[in-house]
């Protein structure tokens, strides 16, 4: 019998580009807080938000997607047939089949790109970055596109207290691809099954045809136990994929968390010391929690602002409903 | 531990956690009315008891500990049955 032939990519891959697409509404808290009788302060001193973005109906999954991806394409100086993989993270692509990632390569024009969605909630982007990395690195994509992208807005309830002020919209994407040096760090990732109901879907479709009164599933969430889990675990996993990178938080420039809550970003900041040089993501002030888009968004932010530089160590953690993580360091292209 | 060296360890945690002036954490106070210690305060004040103390505090018990002295008492309680 034959032996396959086998394939292998360059040995080190990197993020190459950053894009992000913003929608145009500006939602304030004082638009949100009649629904769930709360307050402008207490919203603010609950998560630190003052104001989100939610999409408008032509603010598609797929359009916010290749808005991004565009820039992102843009800034690393590639054209879209370049592309071999385009990977779509998202909790909030409505239509069940087919992928949104597959009409995202089509609108974006590349040569037939694979293109599959991913399902890992706030986690999703990292989760996509490793992948990406791994992919580069085995040959089986010259360059891929990671995309991050929610209209949460869609499956948020705007009578429910523990969520209505937190979710929000928006889409950030990155190019990875070969690199001279290492650009992304080892992925830690994980999941805890055990805590699945933390946050969820109140109910699936199924039930939701068999109600009387027929309703959008929305998101739920256990505010205080999801709280506990991210501030303290999770700096423990960014701690784990700091080890494994070998960077030390005195080494480390940025500090990039999943924008879930200032909150929860100032408890993970305070459990692995974080010294006063290492810039922190604030983006959730007035772009809120945007899931799986949250933290190229936040990058991009942060690249845009001077506050990351090129050739910058960012540490990223993503966290959430699963319950599911992941976390690397990246070089800042 | 003396029930006042708990609640002076307690009263440095929930200054650190929520900046309030540990001075100001007595026995009769209750976290949320007098202290203005937010529910998500309260969870970094517990895990952080938990490290301090050895003690295991599970969200269900949380609710419970509505005023320092429930703190302490509990703590009192866990420690010595460990």
């Amino acid at each position: 019998m034959t032996g396959l032939r086998v394939e292998t990519g360059p040995a080190h891959a990197a993020l190459l580009g950053v894009g992000a697409y913003r929608p145009a509404r500006v939602v304030p808290n004082s638009e949100i807080v009649d629904a769930i009788d709360s307050s402008d302060e207490w919203i603010q001193q609950r998560s630190g938000i003052r104001t989100r973005r939610w999409a408008d109906d032509s603010e598609t999954i797929v359009s916010m997607s290749v808005a991004a991806a565009q820039e992102a394409l843009q800034h690393a100086g590639l054209d879209a047939r370049q592309i071999d993989c385009v990977i779509v993270a998202t909790v909030s692509h409505l239509l069940q089949t087919p992928s949104a990632a597959t009409a995202v390569a089509h609108e974006l024009g590349t040569d037939q790109a694979a293109a599959f969605d991913i399902s890992a909630a706030c986690a999703g982007f990292c989760h996509g970055v490793a992948l990406a990395n791994d992919m580069v690195r085995a040959g089986s994509a010259g360059y891929a596109l990671v995309i991050g992208v929610e209209r949460l807005s869609d499956i948020t309830d705007p009578t429910d207290r523990g969520t209505a002020f937190i979710f929000a919209d928006g889409a950030g994407a990155v190019v990875v691809g070969p690199s001279e040096t290492p650009g992304i760090g080892p992925v830690v990732w994980g999941s805890d099954g055990e805590h699945y109901d933390h946050i969820r879907s109140r109910e699936d479709w199924r039930d939701v045809l068999s109600s009387e009164e027929p309703r959008m599933p929305h998101l739920a969430m256990k505010g205080n136990p999801v709280f506990r889990w991210a501030s303290y675990s999770m700096a423990k996993v960014a701690q784990q994929a700091l080890d494994r990178a070998g960077v030390t938080v005195d080494e480390l420039d940025c500090f990039i968390p999943h924008q879930a809550n200032n909150r929860i970003t100032d408890a993970m900041a305070r459990a692995m010391r974080l010294p006063s040089s290492v810039s922190i993501a604030r983006d959730i002030v007035d772009a809120g929690n945007t899931s799986a888009a949250s933290i190229p968004l936040a990058l991009h932010r942060m690249i845009q602002e001077g506050e990351a530089r090129r050739g910058d160590l960012a540490l990223l953690v993503a966290f959430g409903a699963g319950l599911s993580y992941a976390a690397q360091v990246v070089v800042v292209p | 531990m003396s029930t006042e060296e708990i609640r002076s360890a307690l009263a440095d945690i929930v200054n650190e956690v929520a900046g309030i002036p540990a001075d100001s954490v007595q026995l009769d106070k209750s976290f949320s009315d007098d202290l203005d210690v937010d529910s998500l305060s309260m969870v970094e004040v517990v895990v952080e008891a938990e490290e301090k103390f050895g003690v295991t505090i599970p969200d269900e018990e949380v609710k419970n500990l509505k005023t320092v002295g429930d703190a302490v008492a509990y703590i009192e309680r866990n420690r010595s049955a460990a």
